[in-house]
């Protein structure tokens, strides 16, 4: 019993270290490339410190109380009766309790601080994209360029990116893991995102809700460039053939099978996405009583200014 | 005439669901077969299905339990395998919508028909000796409550092989379950399979809180209930809290598909946000409905195999009523990415990081029962070790994902369902495999022989790991759940081992099943006629093993929390009372067994829509209902005469031990 114990240990431990070494360039959330995913990962990091502290003393003594106290072991302390102790009743409580305590001082500042709706301070004018879940793919639009995209974005490294975010189907999330948080899609409603790249790269980008059969392929590019490099994208972008107008949306939005090809469309309906929004308000304008927040298109919460 | 059923509803173009259908009607055929053969319908209608005996609808239970627990487990393999093989551009063996099948009946089978009838069965066979009384309160109520849940089971078994199941994940989300977007029946396969089962485990609820409240023997104050009985009181006082609210968020979302109303739509005023609210209500209290029993098996097993009084009793009974009240506190932290406000989610954050102070309480208490204990290495103990070990990483990644900031990339990665897999495994499940092996000769007679139970606790543990570990892994590298193919082929390689994890689960199952095949052979070596083998602590252990059908001849009297160790000490355990008395018992009845069949055929006609056949069976229920409400005739009595020569074999049999 005893040596099956040690080895089925020593071998957990040294696959867990294997696994974790092992991946370790591939762990994008340990990995991140903006200030949102910096302080993300050392709230994690922190938080499992602080979690190590509960977890080691609990695994020293559910291995060394069940060896030491063993039945054949008939030379330790037996008390049969012996079932409280005010000291260490005490420590059981507040051991937890402060620990507890650190950890909540921390997750009130950061989220606080990480709000996503909270826009990032820049001397640059944040970048705004439109971010629209459809059947099964995403559609981007820059309202300031005129310009939007199919599964892929593009913007400067180094400037705010702001999202305004909703769908024309179910409830979806948008995430790009290394650049930080994740925040819903619904439909008629609009939440909000705030990311930046402080490194050039192309990242991954992915719906993290479950939506139905073409879930899977859900997945998109974000490139962070250069301020030059972003500007001939956009021109690239103007270049295309297509144009988004209502006629092409409509069709754009039926649901599509396997991962969309990047399309590139060089102007756009304007505010097509307050359109896209607007389709779930078929009164919009009227009085919804007490309920509504009485502008339409509706937030999911009512406390923020509109940033931007 | 048939609704919307038609030949076309049976997947015959599907081979991997008809070799499992296949599977399912000859294992189904070959059992009824053998009972033909054997003549053993009259002795299984009379003894088992109409059976109100609480420890025989308790056994039912667990089979109910142990059938579901390997059907999801088949759920769990083809995942695992999918992913293992779908890797940068392969496609696997599944179509995205088998696959979204599978996760979604995985889910719902684990929760609904695995464990909640396994902690279901294992309260009726203890919680009514625990506390000295000879069934629980309601007892017609109890096998309703059985055959409801048996019912909305046969549901999800009905749709592997008539039409579908629920393509849109076991939490159900609007509005991807609505009309619009879910057509198909397997959505109402799994509002009906969940309301119907909803109904029997909110009436087990009511059951078992007024037996705790109202049959305990005299002298069992409440601070003197065993924790088991503790954990289960709380556990219905959570049951009856939130099922009720799952039962009206399914009714709203039934009325959206079938009537076509707006309660959760994307348009005409719905509001999708409302359901997450309601599922979560349920959803949160719902996993500590599973823990809790759990928690209070590990109380009783640690101490009995420490040979010593549970450490901090009050701190645990404290720490457990914390847990109850908290849970309803916490459900939003299923979705801080909705974009409610810092202020919102940082509420639902701490009032989360809170439960793990009374989750910690608990497991030093455990640790300091085994503290100057004389600890025996059964098989309930394995577990609990296994249990305690395991479940600090479970929690600890709870806590982390209690943090918003952090749940915010976390979200909906296989961190969280490594972190959720990390906790119920251990935390419910393993408790009830310790609570199945401790009471186990209690409810039947007989010991499970220990070495293959060894075997099968440590493929299950090193099983576990392997499984869940690369996961923890994968959300890091930005995985999320529910992906029937992928392209980032550098996950690859972790969901390979992932796959050998659950292999070696799966032998751990095998070796359960081979153990449960060897103990019945050898039952009589591994038999148990004291009715006490563990050198038990509480009252459930004073009776014979499997007990006689009134328990108890004559009702204890509690001086102790450990009652029954006090009686043994002061050597009056097994002293017989002057003369017996007559003992009234409820009349078995097959009434709950007909309304489980009008509800399952209830169930089927309103997926299909077969609306003259919902209305039947609807009316047959209620006609039910009356008829058993008119009986008048619902007791038995068993003679002085009879009662005394049932303890007279049993004292019989207690000698030729002791000597």
């Amino acid at each position: 019993m005893k040596n099956r114990t040690y080895f089925l240990l020593i071998g957990l431990s040294s696959l867990c270290a294997v696994t974790l070494l092992g991946g370790c360039s591939t762990m994008v959330l340990l990995d991140p490339k903006g200030p949102i995913g910096e302080t993300v990962r050392f709230v994690i990091i922190a938080a499992f410190a602080l979690m190590l502290t509960v977890i080691i003393p609990v695994f020293i003594m559910a291995f060394w109380f069940p060896r030491k106290y063993r039945a054949s072991n008939t030379d330790a302390t037996y008390m049969p009766k012996w079932s409280s102790s005010a000291a260490i009743e005490f420590f059981m409580w507040a051991i937890p309790f402060v620990i507890v305590t650190c950890l909540a001082i921390l997750a009130w500042s950061t989220t606080h601080s990480l709000d996503p709706y909270k826009p990032i301070p820049s001397a640059d004018k944040p970048v705004t994209i439109e971010a629209v879940c459809l059947d099964w793919k995403w559609l981007f639009i820059y309202p300031d360029k005129n310009i939007a995209t199919v599964n892929q974005i593009t913007f400067p490294v180094n400037v705010p990116v702001s999202f305004k975010i909703t769908s024309d189907t179910v409830m979806a999330s948008f995430f790009i893991p290394q650049l930080g948080s994740q925040i819903y899609a619904m439909a008629g409603m609009q939440t909000r995102l705030h990311l930046l790249a402080n490194e050039p790269g192309s990242y991954v980008g992915r719906n993290q809700q479950f939506t139905g059969p073409g879930y899977s392929d859900m997945h998109f590019q974000a490139n962070a460039v250069s301020r030059e490099e972003f500007q001939s994208w956009v021109q690239g972008v103007r270049q295309s053939p297509e144009k988004l107008d209502l006629e092409r949306y409509e069709e754009l939005s039926k649901p599509s099978r396997g991962y969309h090809p990047v399309t590139y469309f060089s102007s756009v309906k304007p505010d097509l996405f307050e359109y896209i929004l607007s389709k779930y308000h078929p009164t919009s304008g009227e009085n919804h009583g007490p309920m509504s927040s009485g502008s339409v298109p509706t937030h999911p919460r009512t406390d923020v200014a509109e940033a931007n | 005439m048939f609704g919307k059923l038609s030949l076309s509803a049976i997947p015959f173009d599907e081979p991997i669901t008809m070799t499992a259908v296949g599977g399912a009607v000859l294992l189904g055929t070959v059992i009824l077969g053998l009972v033909t053969y054997y003549g053993k319908w009259t002795y299984l209608y009379r003894e088992w299905l109409t059976s109100l005996d609480h420890k025989k609808i308790g056994i039912m239970y667990i089979i109910l339990a142990l059938v579901m627990l390997v059907r999801g487990f088949s759920d769990a393999v083809l995942m695992r395998g999918q992913q293992a093989l779908a890797a940068g551009g392969a496609l696997g063996y599944l179509s995205p919508d088998h696959f979204n099948q599978i996760f979604s009946a995985h889910g719902s089978i684990m929760i609904i028909f695995m464990a909640m009838p396994f902690l279901v069965g294992l309260m009726n066979i203890v919680v009514p000796q625990q506390i000295g009384a000879r069934d629980v309160a309601f007892p017609f109520l109890n096998s309703l409550s059985l055959w409801l849940t048996a019912a909305g089971g046969m549901l999800i078994m009905a749709s592997l092989g008539v039409g579908e199941f629920s393509k849109a994940g076991w939490s159900g989300y609007a509005p991807l379950t609505e009309i619009e977007f879910s057509p198909d029946v397997g959505v109402d396969y799994w509002i009906w399979a969940f309301q119907i089962a909803g109904i029997g485990s909110t009436l087990t609820g009511i059951n078992f809180i007024v037996t705790i409240v109202k049959m305990r023997a005299p002298g069992m104050k409440l601070m003197r209930l065993p924790l088991f009985t503790w954990t289960t009181f709380f556990t219905m006082v959570l049951v009856v809290w939130a099922f009720p609210v799952l039962t009206a968020a399914l009714a709203l979302l039934t009325l959206d598909r079938y009537l076509d109303m707006h309660f959760f739509t994307n348009t005409l005023g719905g509001n999708q946000m409302l359901y997450v609210n309601l599922f979560w209500t349920w959803g949160h209290p719902e996993v500590y409905v599973l823990i809790l029993p759990a928690f209070g098996i590990f109380s009783e097993v640690v101490s009995t195999f420490s040979g010593k009084r549970l450490f901090g009793y009050t701190s645990m009974v404290w720490a457990t009523g914390a847990i109850t009240v908290l849970s309803f506190a916490v459900w939003m932290h299923h979705f801080f990415t909705m974009g409610a406000s810092p202020n919102v989610n940082i509420f639902f954050g701490i009032a989360t990081m809170l439960i793990a102070i009374p989750t910690g309480v608990k497991t030093f208490n455990w640790l300091f029962t085994m503290y100057r204990g004389r600890i025996r290495f059964t098989l309930p103990m394995y577990w609990t070790l296994g249990f305690i070990v395991t479940f600090a990483v479970g929690g600890s990644s709870g806590v982390m994902l209690s943090i918003p900031p952090a749940d915010f990339v976390f979200h909906n990665s296989l961190f969280l369902i490594a972190h959720f897999h990390n906790t119920i495994i251990p935390g419910a499940l393993f408790g009830f495999f310790a609570g199945f092996y401790y009471w186990f000769p209690k409810a039947v007679g007989f010991r499970l022989k220990e070495s293959w139970g060894r075997r099968a606790f440590w493929c299950w543990l090193i099983g576990f790991y392997l499984a869940f570990v690369p996961l923890y892994v994968l959300g890091f590298m930005g995985m999320p759940r529910r992906l029937a193919y992928y392209a980032d082929a550098t996950w690859h390689p972790y969901l390979l081992v992932a796959a050998l994890g659950v292999a070696v689960i799966g032998l751990g199952i095998l070796f359960q099943g081979i153990q449960l095949f060897v103990s019945i052979r050898e039952r009589r070596s591994l038999g148990d006629s004291t009715g006490d083998p563990w050198d038990g602590r509480t009252l459930e252990w004073m009776t014979s093993s499997p007990p006689p059908v009134y328990n108890f001849a004559k009702i204890p009297a509690v001086d102790d929390i450990d009652a029954f160790v006090d009686m043994k000490e002061r050597g009056i355990a097994y002293s017989r009372p002057d003369r017996y008395g007559d003992i009234e018992m409820p009349k078995d009845t097959p009434h709950g067994l007909i309304i489980g069949g009008f509800a399952f055929v209830f169930g089927f006609a309103a997926v299909w829509h077969i609306w003259w056949l919902a209305v039947l069976a609807a009316l047959g229920a209620l006609f039910t209902v009356i008829a058993r409400s008119a009986d008048d005739d619902i007791h038995y009595v068993i003679p002085a005469a009879e009662v005394e020569r049932i303890e007279n074999e049993r004292y019989r049999e207690l000698a030729s031990v002791a000597k």
